[in-house]
């Protein structure tokens, strides 16, 4: 059964409709990559999941379970799914360890002690070990996007979103952003992302989602959306940035 | 794959150094400039200020001012008095500022509530912030330091120094209240959004990750201020406190002489100065830290 679920989910700012009907199913360690023209909705859709924008309509599943209905607490589920977004992601006033400490000890109530063991090692497997003293302002963008993937990640959560983590980086950092991606994907953890890095979408996707108008015009495992899409704009878009 | 110039040019091995000269042409030229510069600065303020040193006494009347203003005799007799008399003016700032920045605070998270059972609160906040900001600070004085020891309040509770003192705090609490909300929402709302998307509730989001951001960014405007609070504590002479303004005007009427005003202005000078340079200072470090 699908982790996440999204069921005709529709979402407008005022007039405009940016998500028409969305179905999406997201499995168990898979990774599904949304991909479409800037302001297709891909930034939106993550949020919604997220529960950060509510949804005007339609239903979102986890693990069978609406988490979507109105009125409802969202702080449990944002426990559950981590989000790193494009850009100004940490906090600038605490050092990388900081921001990776505060939501487990605000939120679930862990002591620096026990948190120093397992910070530690996330700060270690992602090649950041000489940095947990740092500030934001004194690490590479790379780098800081490195950390707000660890902080994520310090929560435990069961499904990962990734909205563009690496469009704002400088070309050169982006490799070893993308490597902490493929990292994760060999430890088999659930993530939605939405990405502008093609080659890394048909390397590593398990499925690709290709959002337009408002709906997702096509998906399907990378090989088929990118050999071989079936629809005029999926081909016209495509050409665009490939 | 075609080459572009710029690739081109970048791909050559580097140039071998020229030896190095000490300094560049630009450096040396920059440095004439500022020479210069310099020297045409000193020359017009040192014309500026022969021609006020030799024009002034000139004037019909600056016999009597230098008599009444600038009398060295009356000056190094009240200066000590009025020295004493500023200590009141440093004690009254020293227990209203941290009141201040207190109430300030609050009345500023008071506006930031968004439960709507918390709404009265709201509402506080924005009635406070409007009503003291629109009056004229001694108007404020006036209406509470002899308005309120007016209802005939027992021994210590009658003193001006208390209500003047909370008049001073209401006043600059809804001015420090309004700089701070600004510093609040001068705060990125993806940090808002990245605190709730990692399950922060909203009191842990302003309290770890707004305010101490929106705290840092207002210092400068705050410290301008506390710097109007210190002169403004000049104005509670009128309700009684015998601080240093109100002792200038005593040794005014005693001596009858100006020179005790001219020693306060100094005083008040010799503490602002230095501290609205060290604001400014901080402002433009932050302005650029921005950039
Ligand atoms: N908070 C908001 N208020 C109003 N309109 C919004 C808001 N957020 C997004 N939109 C609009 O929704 C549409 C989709 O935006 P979104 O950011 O989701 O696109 P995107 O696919 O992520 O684009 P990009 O590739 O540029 O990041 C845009 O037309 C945008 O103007
Ligand atoms: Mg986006």
């Amino acid at each position: 059964m699908a982790r996440l679920e999204l069921k005709r989910v529709t979402k407008a700012f005022g007039d405009n409709v940016v998500l028409d009907g969305i179905d999406l199913d997201v499995g168990e360690g898979e990774m599904v990559c949304l991909i479409g023209a800037s302001g297709s909705g891909k930034s939106t859709l993550l949020r919604c999941i997220n529960l950060l924008e509510p949804i005007d309509d339609g239903a979102i599943l986890l693990d069978g379970d609406d988490i979507s209905e109105p009125g409802r607490d969202p702080r449990p589920v944002r426990e559950r799914i981590g989000i790193v977004f494009q850009a100004y992601n940490l906090f600038p006033h605490m050092t990388a360890a900081e921001n990776v400490m505060l939501a487990p000890r605000r939120v679930k109530g862990l002591d620096r002690e026990a948190l120093e063991g397992p910070v530690t090692a996330l700060f270690e497997r992602f090649g950041l070990s000489d940095r947990m003293g740092h500030y934001p302002d004194q690490l590479s963008g790379g780098q800081q996007q490195r950390v707000a993937i660890v902080r994520a990640l310090a929560m435990e959560p069961e499904i990962m979103l990734f909205d563009e983590i690496t469009s704002a980086l400088d070309p050169e950092l982006v490799g070893e952003v993308l490597d902490v991606l493929r990292d994760l994907r060999g430890q088999g953890m659930t993530m939605v992302l939405a990405t502008h890095e093609m080659g890394f979408a048909r390397e590593l996707a398990s499925k690709v989602c290709f959002l337009h108008g408002g709906r997702i015009l096509e998906q399907g495992p990378p090989r088929e959306i990118f050999a071989a899409p079936a629809h005029e704009r999926t081909r016209a878009f495509l050409r665009r940035v490939l | 794959m075609p080459v572009t110039k710029a690739e081109a040019a970048a791909a050559e091995p580097p140039q071998a150094p020229h030896p190095a000269p000490s300094r560049t042409r630009r450096q040396l030229y920059e440095a004439r400039q500022r020479r210069r510069s310099l020297g045409i600065a000193a020359l017009s303020t040192g014309a500026v200020i022969l021609f006020l040193v030799v024009l002034i006494p000139m004037a019909p009347g600056w016999g009597a001012v230098k008599r009444s203003f600038f009398d060295g005799e009356v000056f190094a007799q009240t200066f000590p008095g009025l020295l004493q008399a500023f200590l009141l003016d440093v004690a009254i700032f020293a227990w209203c500022a941290p009141a201040i920045a207190l109430l300030g605070l609050a009345i500023a998270l008071c506006r930031d509530v968004r439960a709507p059972a918390l709404y009265p609160l709201r509402l506080f906040g924005i009635v406070f912030t409007d009503i003291f900001r629109g009056l004229p600070v001694i108007l404020v004085i006036y209406l509470i330091g002899f308005g309120v020891p007016g209802l005939g309040l027992p021994r210590p509770w009658n003193s001006p120094y208390i209500w003047g003192s909370l008049a001073l705090m209401l006043v600059y609490s809804a001015y420090v209240a309004e700089v701070i909300r600004s510093g609040i929402e001068g705060v990125h709302a993806s940090q808002r959004a990245a605190a709730a998307s990692l399950g922060l509730s909203d009191a842990d989001t302003m309290r770890f990750v707004v305010l101490p951001q929106a705290l840092r960014r207002v210092v400068p405007a705050n410290m301008n201020l506390f710097i109007a609070l210190q002169k403004d504590v000049a104005l509670l002479s009128f309700i009684g406190p015998v601080e240093i303004f109100r002792q200038a005007g005593v040794y005014k009427s005693l001596l009858a002489n100006f020179t005790p005003y001219v020693g306060a202005a100094l005083i008040f000078l010799a503490i602002t100065i230095p501290a609205t340079r060290y604001a400014d200072y901080l402002m433009t470090r932050q302005a650029r830290a921005r950039t």
